[in-house]
């Protein structure tokens, strides 16, 4: 290990003492080498991870991430860092779980405190189906080896006092609880995974638009980016909202359509939510960050959109939500909103898969939802890339799950990506 | 976003309904040969460009009229605006 060190309470009482003078950048920030085995495009959430778990526990070296802007800057920056396994399908939660069991052992692997906090999450329900649901969902849940806990009203109210329970339309009836979902610092996972990964060697090259991708054969030879050639012997994608922007280069159409999804933030409260709710009869969910201010969003805004920034009326939307779920959100003060480019696919769930091109993989298609899956799929990208094997849990993200009819559509809306 | 409607003017795009992209007009023909195909690429794929995008919009809350706006997907501005009855036309569509 070298570079940052190690990260201990004892060496930052060690640091106290003498100064300060011994802390280190993170992580390198090194020139761009001729060619690499691996270069991953795309510094975000799960770029990062792929190359973390690719050296760690792949044991793969020479290997690079090509970010076009700084690491970090794209949606695993932007999102309201929920992380949960309370899927229904077969193809999706056993991946989910997984992801979920390398979130409670992650701060100690990549020895980076990234204040991953099972607060739990509960999805209300407000109608007898809709309990129903819920049922059939926990028991999937549990048949994966997942938590969850079928809530009444009272044990609800119990937690939440302050919520609408008697709305004339949509009155409270209970929630699903998971426990061990809850929220986790998205920076910071950015950051712990850039660092980890530098320590064992990765490259991590920034400002480095990839701007085409070279082939010979039916092979991959490397890419084109801002900084010049670099060659390549596997090329693994993860550009999220980008991803048919990339894929464009090598003649690739995708089931996918990139769509603005909008994040707010009111000002600092004080401790009044201590998990994650979600309305169930609106979209709206909310969560309180450790400084104090209401974490919330809800619906996509619903049209193609590359503009990091959405439009009023899901604004509106969103606020209705929380005035309906929580009226007393009305006395807050919004302090700010932002938007992010989600990669919806047609199914509403991911792919990680080969492509017809020797040695390019790809990874995306992860819809709103993909901070949560962040060290799975990089776990299981890095399994791809460096065995030429889908990982176990990874078995039914592929392109051809659509031409053989095996869609993993947990909302059942069809080919309709602004539904999921 | 506000949208020309080509009959009944500037109208808010949340009168509307989004479907997605215009080429979804041009529906392959099942009884062709490698209709199968055909119809995988029209229904899963995309593409999905980050620049000018003609795509369908119903104004569901209006005259139930179906258009074609060309709007650029990396500002959001709408350029132009078209019954898509005169688009399938001008494809070579009877209705
Ligand atoms: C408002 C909002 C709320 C969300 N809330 C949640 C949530 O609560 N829970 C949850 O699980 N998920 C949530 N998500 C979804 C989640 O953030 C994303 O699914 C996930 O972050 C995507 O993976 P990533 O981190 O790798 O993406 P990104 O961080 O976007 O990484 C992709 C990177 O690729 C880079 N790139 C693109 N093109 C190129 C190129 N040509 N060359 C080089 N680099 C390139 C980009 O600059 C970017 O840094 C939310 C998203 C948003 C926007």
């Amino acid at each position: 290990m070298f570079g940052s060190g190690h990260y201990s309470g004892f060496r930052v009482i060690k640091e106290a003492l003498t100064g300060h003078k011994g802390w280190r950048p993170a992580w390198r920030d090194p020139e761009p080498q001729k060619s690499y085995d691996f270069i991953i495009i795309g510094g975000g959430g799960h770029g990062l991870a792929t190359a973390y778990y690719l050296a760690k526990q792949f044991n793969q070296s020479r290997i690079a991430v090509l970010e076009k802007g700084y690491l970090g800057g794209g949606n695993v920056g932007r999102n309201t860092t929920i992380i949960r396994s309370n899927y229904l399908l077969d193809g999706n939660e056993p991946f989910y779980e997984f992801s979920l069991k390398l979130w409670e052992g992650l701060e100690q692997d990549f020895n980076f405190n990234a204040m991953v906090s099972q607060r739990g999450i509960l999805n209300l329900y407000h109608t007898d189906a809709q309990r129903d649901a819920y049922t059939r969902r926990g028991n999937a849940m549990i048949l994966h080896g997942a938590d969850a806990d079928l809530l009444d009203r009272d044990q609800v109210r119990a937690m939440y006092p302050f919520l609408n329970f008697d709305n004339a339309r949509f009155p409270i009836k209970g929630g699903l609880a998971q426990r061990r979902g809850g929220t986790v610092r998205h920076d910071a996972v950015a950051w712990g995974y850039a660092r980890g990964a530098d320590q064992r060697g990765v490259d991590l090259i920034q400002n480095c638009e990839v701007t085409g991708i070279r082939t010979e054969n039916g092979r991959v030879t490397g890419v084109d980016t801002s900084r010049g050639f670099i060659g390549a012997k596997k090329v693994g994608v993860a550009v999220a909202g980008n991803s048919s922007r990339v894929m464009a280069h090598v003649g690739m159409r995708l089931p996918i359509e990139s769509h603005v999804l909008q994040a707010f933030v009111s000002e600092g409260l004080k401790p009044l939510i201590d998990g994650v709710i979600t309305y169930g009869a609106g979209h709206f969910y909310v969560s309180q960050s450790d400084k104090g201010g209401l974490v919330f969003g809800g619906d996509i805004d619903g049209y193609n959109s590359y503009a990091q920034r959405g439009n009023m009326p899901v604004v509106e939307d969103v606020a209705e939500g929380g005035m309906s779920l929580m009226p007393m959100i009305g006395r807050a003060r919004l302090l700010r909103s932002w938007g992010g480019i989600m990669d919806m696919s047609m199914d509403g769930s991911p792919i990680i898969d080969r492509t017809d091109i020797d040695g390019l993989y790809f990874n995306g298609g992860w819809c709103y939802g993909g901070f949560k899956a962040t060290p799975a799929s990089g776990w299981c990208f890095a399994h791809l890339l460096a065995t030429d094997k889908p990982h176990e849990t990874a078995t039914a993200y592929r392109f051809d799950r659509f031409r053989k009819g095996l869609m993993i559509d947990e909302k059942g809306q069809g080919a309709q990506p602004n539904l999921h | 976003m506000i949208i020309n409607h080509p009959i009944l003017g500037p109208r808010d795009a949340q009168e509307f309904v989004y479907l997605g992209d215009a080429a979804l007009i041009a529906r392959p023909d099942g009884l062709a040969p490698g209709a199968q195909e055909a119809f995988h690429d029209y229904l899963y794929l995309r593409d999905n460009p980050a620049g000018l995008h003609r795509e369908l919009w119903y104004h569901e809350q209006g005259d139930r009229s179906w258009l074609v706006v060309t709007r650029n997907t990396l500002t959001h501005e709408i350029t132009q605006v078209e019954l898509a009855r005169d688009v399938a036309r001008s494809l070579g569509r009877s209705k």
